[in-house]
């Protein structure tokens, strides 16, 4: 009878979240910008049907970077909680830090019971009624839950991304300077091309969204092509 | 509400299927007791538990639909609400009213607003308008078994139809009966003078303005002949409910259209020597 190799738990969770971690970082980029109007969206993505960033409830949203299939799992299942929740007590008791607690204990189950853990990196942003109460919560492969301020990148090139935002954001930024800060950022974190000359994102290859602050009800929205190289063009 | 039942706070797997778009199929399967109230209760029929809620009317027009109702509700031959709203918005381009048991209506409004949010999110875009009207169906026939003891609440669904671009109005019955009305219908007690007000009135192709007229009318006229249903209560200044539904989707008339509307009608009415009979004669009863 062969021996069973053992394995220490600290190697085991190691091997895990490499593993995680290397999936997540083969996503494309998203990045989440909070400013003055609301809270922004920006991510590369080709298609127009298939979201990284996607409307939970009123004054909450979803972002996502990774395994497609993973992340629309649990925002399907953030779509039901808050649902179930909301028609259950009342619209104003579904809170983003609720949602983010509760995929934080579904991300860490399936990180140390499943066989792999899911490759996803999540944010859950809630718009307040002023910048100040912006809530932004960013969730990793492994259940951990890290409550961020003003800006969060995820995927590819995330750490030269928010290298570039710690640098260049700043409160009180109007929807479209926010938007434009976004897509600098993504930028910044795009590998430069063969020649050395950076790359540049075309408006036809973003997903972007904003949740609008001071909404009565539902805040979520997506912005065109034409809204989206608008902004763009304005600065 | 903690979301799991194992007590760690995980999502239950029901949550994490990927097998459904619908919330109240989600519910039948993950928190049957939340639709209790589509259940048959234990007990006597015929008491009326909750108030009835009465007249709805809505008119196709020209460029949408209108969808309007009055604000009573009576509990037997007492006055349970003056003010309650029985017209609500389904979502960006519908509109639903109830009549009948309220308590039960207003559950299935609430239940049905949710329902159609939740597949536009889910999926990422809206139902059809009779692929909502379908689903409505099948939330009235959940409430036969209350039905049956007495507890019916009916809606009247109308709605600006994106792929035809074009406004329609769905009526049901108890056991989910759906169906097509194309010029305009009514329901509720008052509804059958309210059908004979809007017979006179309405014509092809009216303006929304001219529609909400007609709305307005009609409601006077349940109200004239059917005491459950309210009229316009000018003292407290208590307006009906007047929504609009076209291609720019769902809004409500505020209290000053309203009022403006309610105003003319009823100097028209004065003004008139046939206001509706029982007008005393000129100079007392002849002999």
């Amino acid at each position: 009878m062969s021996q069973p190799f053992y394995v220490s738990p600290e190697q085991l969770m190691k091997d895990r979240a490499d593993f995680a971690r290397k999936g997540v970082a083969r996503g494309r980029a998203v990045v989440v910008v909070a400013h003055a109007d609301g809270i922004s969206f920006a991510g590369e993505n080709p298609s127009r049907a298939l979201h990284k960033v996607s409307e939970i409830y009123d004054r909450i949203a979803f972002a996502a970077v990774g395994k497609y299939n993973e992340f629309e799992n649990l925002r399907v299942a953030g779509v039901r909680y808050a649902d179930l929740r909301g028609y259950s007590y009342d619209r104003s008791d579904v809170t983003a830090r609720g949602l983010a607690n509760a995929y934080a204990q579904t991300l860490g189950a399936v990180f140390t019971q499943e066989s792999k853990p899911y490759e996803v990196e999540l944010v859950v942003a809630e718009v307040g009624p002023t910048a100040e109460t912006d809530q932004l919560y960013r969730l990793t492969y492994d259940g951990s839950v890290v409550e961020e301020h003003g800006f969060v990148a995820m995927g590819a090139g995330a750490e030269q991304i928010s290298t570039y935002l710690r640098e260049h954001w700043q409160a009180g930024l109007d929807h479209g300077a926010a938007l434009r800060l976004a897509v600098a950022g993504l930028v910044a974190g795009a590998p430069a091309g063969a020649d050395g000359a950076a790359r540049t994102v075309e408006a036809e290859a973003l997903e972007v969204a904003t949740l609008v602050r001071g909404r009565p009800r539902r805040s979520f929205r997506r912005h065109d092509v034409d809204e989206v190289r608008q902004a763009l063009q304005a600065g | 509400m903690s979301p799991s039942h194992d007590g760690t706070g995980r999502l239950p797997a029901a949550f994490l299927a990927a097998d459904t778009s619908s919330f109240v199929e989600f519910l039948g399967r993950h928190a049957p007791h939340t639709l209790a109230s589509l259940a048959p209760p234990p007990g006597t029929a015929g008491t009326p538990l909750t108030p009835h809620a009465t007249t709805i009317v809505a008119l196709a027009c020209a460029d949408g639909v209108v969808m309007a109702g009055d604000r009573r509700a009576t509990a037997g031959s007492v006055i349970a609400s003056r003010d309650i709203v029985k017209v609500h918005p389904a979502d960006a381009h519908s509109a639903i009213g109830i009549a009948g048991a309220a308590g039960i209506g207003l559950e299935m409004i609430r239940l049905f607003q949710v329902e159609l949010e939740h597949f536009e999110k889910i999926e990422g875009a809206t139902l059809s308008l009779e692929g909502k009207a379908t689903r409505l169906a099948a939330m009235v026939r959940g409430n036969l078994g209350m039905a049956l003891q007495g507890l019916a609440a009916v809606p009247l669904f109308a709605g600006w139809d994106l792929t035809h671009t074009r406004g329609r109005i769905f009526s049901f019955d108890a056991t989910g009966g759906r169906y097509t009305e194309s010029d305009h219908h009514s329901i509720g007690s008052g509804s059958y003078f309210a059908r004979g007000s809007m017979k006179k009135r309405w014509r092809h192709g009216i303006t929304t303005a001219e529609a909400a007229a007609v709305a307005v009318e009609a409601l006077f006229d349940a109200a004239d002949d059917d005491s459950a249903t309210g009229g316009p209560d000018v003292v407290r200044r208590i307006w009906p409910v007047v929504a609009v539904v076209d291609a720019a989707g769902y809004r409500e008339l505020d209290d000053s259209q309203v009022e403006a509307l309610v105003r003319d009608l009823l100097d028209r009415r004065q003004d008139d020597d046939n206001p509706g009979g029982a007008v005393p004669e000129v100079g007392g009863t002849p002999a």
